[in-house]
């Protein structure tokens, strides 16, 4: 083929890079996978060095993507994953902090930290792994399972209304909103890079089948379509478009400009001086 | 799923195709590996060996690439599938059809279906490719990719067909009562 060496792009890093070596204990045919192929990916797009990266979870079957990652990792209390990664980047704003978990943990734990969250619109990016139940425990109803939803545990479904959470974190200030798929691993790379580049709190769903509990979601493949509009960074535009679609859009759906919270707001103060506030 | 946006065209010269071709290599090599160490996980060796094995043949097919074309290790391919039209590309396995309690004849089939979505790719850029030396290159990768259709076969017609209570477990993960 060809004799002659062209000049060629490298890179520092690739993708397994950022994978420690640790195995996923995920089950098998789980979205997860495809969701810590998408993030590993991302860090590679942006080479980002894996030390200058920090993944702050919660509890449950997502939850473990720390571990599972070559960067700092902080498996955290259940719920709390936000609490965690926020005061993780108000104090080392050098660091790129990535903040991930499931829909249980997410929405209902931690649903007042997800409010919050998007309100305070620190510089962060939050991936939710979204399954629509709680696989760790065995396949109970979660904020975003279907009321119809019919399982041994919830005869004739719950009967409740499915929590919305991008419109959700669109209404309460979340600065970047994208819905991803984990079997579009190179897809979800590219729209979790972006998040992860976009200034603000960054949230991005990532339909994540639960083959174990929820094997009719690996239609999902064939339900879901990337969107073809660009991002809005109007919020009202991007509200009617995300109250108004079917839930299988994939791609970024709001981009705005809202103020960052950063260590500029407020007075500061030094660590010492803090201490010095609980001394007895 | 539909294809992205901005839908890269065919390439337009060797360098070009040859790197879709290591970006397609790549991913099957990064899928087989991760695909065994799912299979060890949930002890079943026998499949995790297999696909440690396909990984092995991938890994082949990199290293014949950059060996070719004078290439670095550390070449960047090109992101997000490149010229294939599905998320993942032609050679990768499907993660969402894995079984924890799959033989190594399901296991064989969906390897001989990515090898032989892998050589449709090589066939179609044969096909219409934009001179005769990609031609010539993409039916040279053809080839290769015939020839693990034709292992794959081969290995296949040794392993035993498996029972239609192969899934059965007595102690299921989902049990729920």
């Amino acid at each position: 083929m060809n004799e002659v060496a062209a000049p060629v792009e490298t890179a520092a890093f690739a993708a397994a890079d950022y994978k420690s070596g640790y195995k996923p204990v995920w089950c098998p045919g789980c979205g997860d996978y495809g969701v810590l192929g998408g993030l590993t990916r991302a860090l590679a797009i942006l080479q980002l060095p894996p030390h200058q990266v920090a993944v702050v979870s919660g509890i449950g079957c997502s939850s473990r993507i720390p571990a599972y990652t070559s960067c700092y990792g902080f498996h955290g209390v259940h719920g709390r994953a936000l609490a965690a990664g926020t005061g993780l980047k108000v104090a080392r704003p050098d660091l790129t902090v990535i903040v991930a978990g499931g829909d249980g943990d997410g929405y209902s734990i931690g649903g007042n930290h997800f409010l919050h969250a998007c309100r305070r619109n620190v510089d962060l990016t939050y991936i939710v792994m979204d399954n629509h139940v709680y696989g760790m425990t065995k396949g109970q109803a979660s904020p975003t399972t279907e009321p119809d939803w019919n399982s041994k545990l919830t005869p004739g479904g719950t009967g409740v209304r499915s929590f919305h959470p991008l419109v959700i974190a669109l209404a309460a200030g979340a600065n970047f909103v994208a819905r991803a798929f984990s079997g579009d691993s190179g897809g979800a790379a590219e729209i979790i890079a972006q998040a992860i580049r976009h200034p603000g709190f960054s949230f991005v769903e990532v339909l994540s089948p639960c083959v174990t509990f929820r094997p009719e979601q690996k239609d999902w493949k064939q339900a879901v379509r990337r969107t073809e509009i660009p991002a809005t960074a109007d919020p009202a535009q991007a509200a009617r478009r995300i109250m108004t679609d079917d839930g299988f859009n994939i791609g970024v759906l709001y981009a705005g400009d809202r103020p960052v919270y950063g260590r500029t707001h407020g007075t500061g103060i030094a660590p010492a001086e803090l201490e010095g506030e609980f001394a007895l | 799923m539909n294809p992205p946006t901005q839908w890269p065209p065919r390439p337009a010269t060797i360098e070009e195709m040859m790197l879709q071709a290591l970006a397609m290599e790549r991913e099957a090599v990064a899928r087989y590996s991760e695909l065994a160490d799912i299979m060890e996980t949930h002890n079943n060796r026998e499949v995790a060996e297999l696909f440690q094995r396909m990984a092995g043949y991938e890994q082949h097919h990199v290293d014949h690439i950059l060996e070719d074309m004078h290439w670095p290790r550390n070449i960047v391919t090109p992101r997000y599938g490149g010229i294939w039209t599905a998320p993942d590309g032609p050679e990768a396995v499907p993660l969402e059809d894995m079984h924890y309690l799959m033989l190594p004849w399901h296991a064989l089939q969906l390897a001989l279906a990515a090898e032989q979505r892998a050589h449709d790719f090589f066939d179609g850029l044969a096909r219409e490719a934009a001179s005769d030396a990609i031609r010539k290159a993409a039916l040279e990768m053809r080839a290769e990719e015939a020839e693990h259709v034709e292992l794959v076969r081969a290995w296949l017609a040794k392993v035993p067909q498996p029972d239609s209570d192969w899934a059965a477990d007595p102690d299921p993960p989902r049990h729920t009562d």
